[in-house]
């Protein structure tokens, strides 16, 4: 019973913060058709900036606060100035494209920041330890299995109740139209890919005080979130949702039960969920 | 078109057997590497360039022919032909498992389905620690012995791995350019260009990209094999995703759309890493610096806008 709640926690803080990250790079694909292969050093580069912040004033909330925001900024940046070139054009260069971006990021987080792992501690409201039986959890895990769906609860009504989501889900579903009913596109891309950089932020920043920083930690995040958006089905909330609860508790409850394969059960889940769906538990047709 | 194509590579042959003794062994060691990655992004083009699906887990093909040779010599079967062969087997179930769960599908799904894959050949490769060694490696002590006219050649002489990797080159590349302007090439480029009429046509299109799949995996695990001489070891590295990712630049960088790009492709990522590394370690930047603009303006690449200009100078005919 101990272990099991031990694994059912390790499992959803891990699969949330999944969450948060597939959640964003299915976004900007739902809406841009772009799959973001530099997300995940967008979500390094969060925790980065929430470790510089926090060295100049030491507190993890405003952390939280203005690394998402700088994460932001930058996709801005780089939405303006190269992704858009390139919106008519085959989807295999947005990728290349975003694959050569992934490289400029990383060796110059390598370069400024150095190899070596860095340690944020967590707050002091969220610091400490509770008991579970007889071991001891950290109460920050708590907060970020808390946070995902407060996250992707309120993404979810931004995109459904508020005027703004909906503007962006018109130019989505149909560009032209969108276009043609006088909504400002170019600025909907931009102003998409900035959410999604910023939630990509706010999961580094979240995840600095719960992992080591280092520059390897974009490149295993993102790989999978490649396998849950397409467990879950490219471009679905719930699908983001349930693949990445799968494959944290599956992670989890692996090492526990099956022991060294435990590194290959994301694979097979992959491959198990290709044989039976194609197209993702959540996904539409291709 | 042809006619002058063919003195133009018996040239480039005579030149490449020249080499030994013009440049120094430092030079040879590089330009070996050139031979094998080009042979690689060839056979990784033959996916990405012939039927536009991108495959970022190639490495993991790679890394199965050169642990399968590092495995083999290790128990002592150091016959080059039967390590070839037991390669090819390997590598072709391998990836016809992989492209079978793969191939269905188009584009973006097949690049992060492939990247998947790729890495989990990495992880089997990184964790099996009492087969492979695990993040170790493989080192090996034993090599191939080549006999010619009872004179022995070591795989230890950078000449011989040389003169090695040129021949196995060059024949697996004579190989895929066959394959490439046959039947089944064409039907694989009209595939790329439009599915839809192809499906109507009645083609299997499952069953062709399948085929070109294992191809282009068993080619790639070839140059895996020579790789694993010419370094005397094999490591997880070499099936990592970073890994796979060199074959997706070169061909992009030389020209995905022109047979040979790749090999040029390769050259060029040398030639710029020797430059670069000269200044810097964190050569990637510089490398993503170069690649984005290439992207972005010239999506033919080095060698196929430099044709294309060439072949619009000499009276518009497309080669």
């Amino acid at each position: 019973m101990e272990t099991f709640v031990l694994n059912l926690l390790n499992g959803l803080s891990w699969g949330m913060l999944l969450f948060l990250i597939s959640a964003g790079l299915s976004t900007v694909f739902g809406v841009m058709g772009i799959l973001n292969f530099a997300h995940g050093s967008f979500y390094m580069i969060g925790a980065y900036f929430c470790m510089e912040v926090m060295h100049i004033i030491p507190n993890f909330w405003l952390g939280l606060i203005v690394a998402p925001i700088g994460v932001g900024i930058l996709g801005v940046v780089i939405e303006k100035t190269l992704l858009n070139k390139i919106y008519n054009r085959d989807v295999t260069f947005q990728l290349l494209l975003t694959f050569a971006i992934l490289l400029v990021l990383d060796d110059s987080v390598r370069l400024i920041w150095g190899a070596g792992y860095h340690i944020v501690d967590p707050p002091k409201l969220l610091s400490g330890v509770f008991h579970i039986f007889s071991s001891t959890y950290p109460i920050y895990r708590i907060f970020i299995i808390i946070m995902g769906p407060v996250v992707g609860v309120s993404l979810w009504a931004f995109f459904y109740f508020t005027k703004y989501g909906k503007i962006v889900r018109a130019a989505a579903m149909d560009r032209e139209m969108a276009e043609g009913v006088g909504l400002n596109v170019p600025a909907i891309f931009t102003a998409v890919f900035a959410l999604g950089s910023w939630l990509a932020g706010i999961g580094g920043a979240l995840a600095a005080p719960f992992q080591s920083i280092a520059p390897s930690m974009g490149e295993r995040i993102i790989i999978e979130s490649f396998i849950v958006v397409v467990v879950g089905g490219l471009g679905s909330f719930p699908g983001a949702f349930a693949g990445a609860l799968m494959l944290g508790l599956l992670e989890s409850f692996g090492t526990e039960l099956v022991g060294e394969i435990q590194m290959a059960l994301p694979y097979m889940l992959l491959a198990i969920i290709l044989l039976i769906k194609p197209t993702g538990l959540f996904g539409e047709k291709q | 078109m042809l006619k002058i194509k063919i003195p133009f590579i018996v040239c480039l042959i005579l030149l490449l057997l020249s080499i030994p003794f013009i440049f120094s062994e430092y030079w040879l060691l590089i330009l070996s590497e050139i031979l094998i990655m080009g042979l690689f992004a060839i056979s990784f083009n033959l996916l990405f360039g012939y039927s536009g699906l991108l495959s970022f887990g190639h490495a993991g093909f790679f890394g199965v022919g050169a642990y399968t040779a590092a495995l083999l010599l290790q128990h002592n079967i150091t016959s080059i032909f039967l390590i070839i062969i037991i390669g090819i087997v390997v590598s072709g179930i391998i990836s016809f498992i992989i492209g079978f769960l793969s191939v269905k599908h188009d584009e973006i799904y097949f690049a992060m389905i492939t990247l998947a894959f790729g890495m989990m050949l990495f992880t089997i490769a990184h964790n099996w620690t009492s087969l492979t060694g695990g993040s170790d490696g493989l080192p090996l002590m034993t090599m191939p012995v080549i006999k010619i006219a009872g004179k022995e050649f070591s795989f230890f002489e950078p000449q011989t791995i040389y003169y090695f990797t040129l021949i196995i080159t060059v024949v697996s590349t004579f190989i895929l350019y066959r394959i490439v302007n046959s039947h089944f090439g064409l039907i694989l480029t009209g595939i790329r260009e439009n599915k839809n009429r192809l499906i109507f046509a009645g083609a299997n299109i499952s069953n062709i990209r399948l085929f070109a799949f294992v191809i282009s995996a068993i080619f790639s695990s070839i140059a895996g094999i020579i790789f694993c001489f010419f370094s005397s070891m094999a490591t997880p590295d070499s099936l990592h995703w970073s890994f796979s990712a060199k074959p997706v630049i070169m061909s992009v960088l030389g020209g995905a759309e022109v047979f040979l790009g790749p090999l040029f492709g390769s050259i060029v990522f040398y030639i710029l890493e020797q430059i670069i590394r000269q200044f810097t370690d964190n050569w990637m930047i510089f490398l993503g610096i170069f690649l984005i603009p290439i992207v972005i303006f010239f999506p033919k690449g080095i060698l196929g806008t430099f044709l294309n200009v060439f072949n619009k100078e000499k009276g518009g005919k497309n080669g």
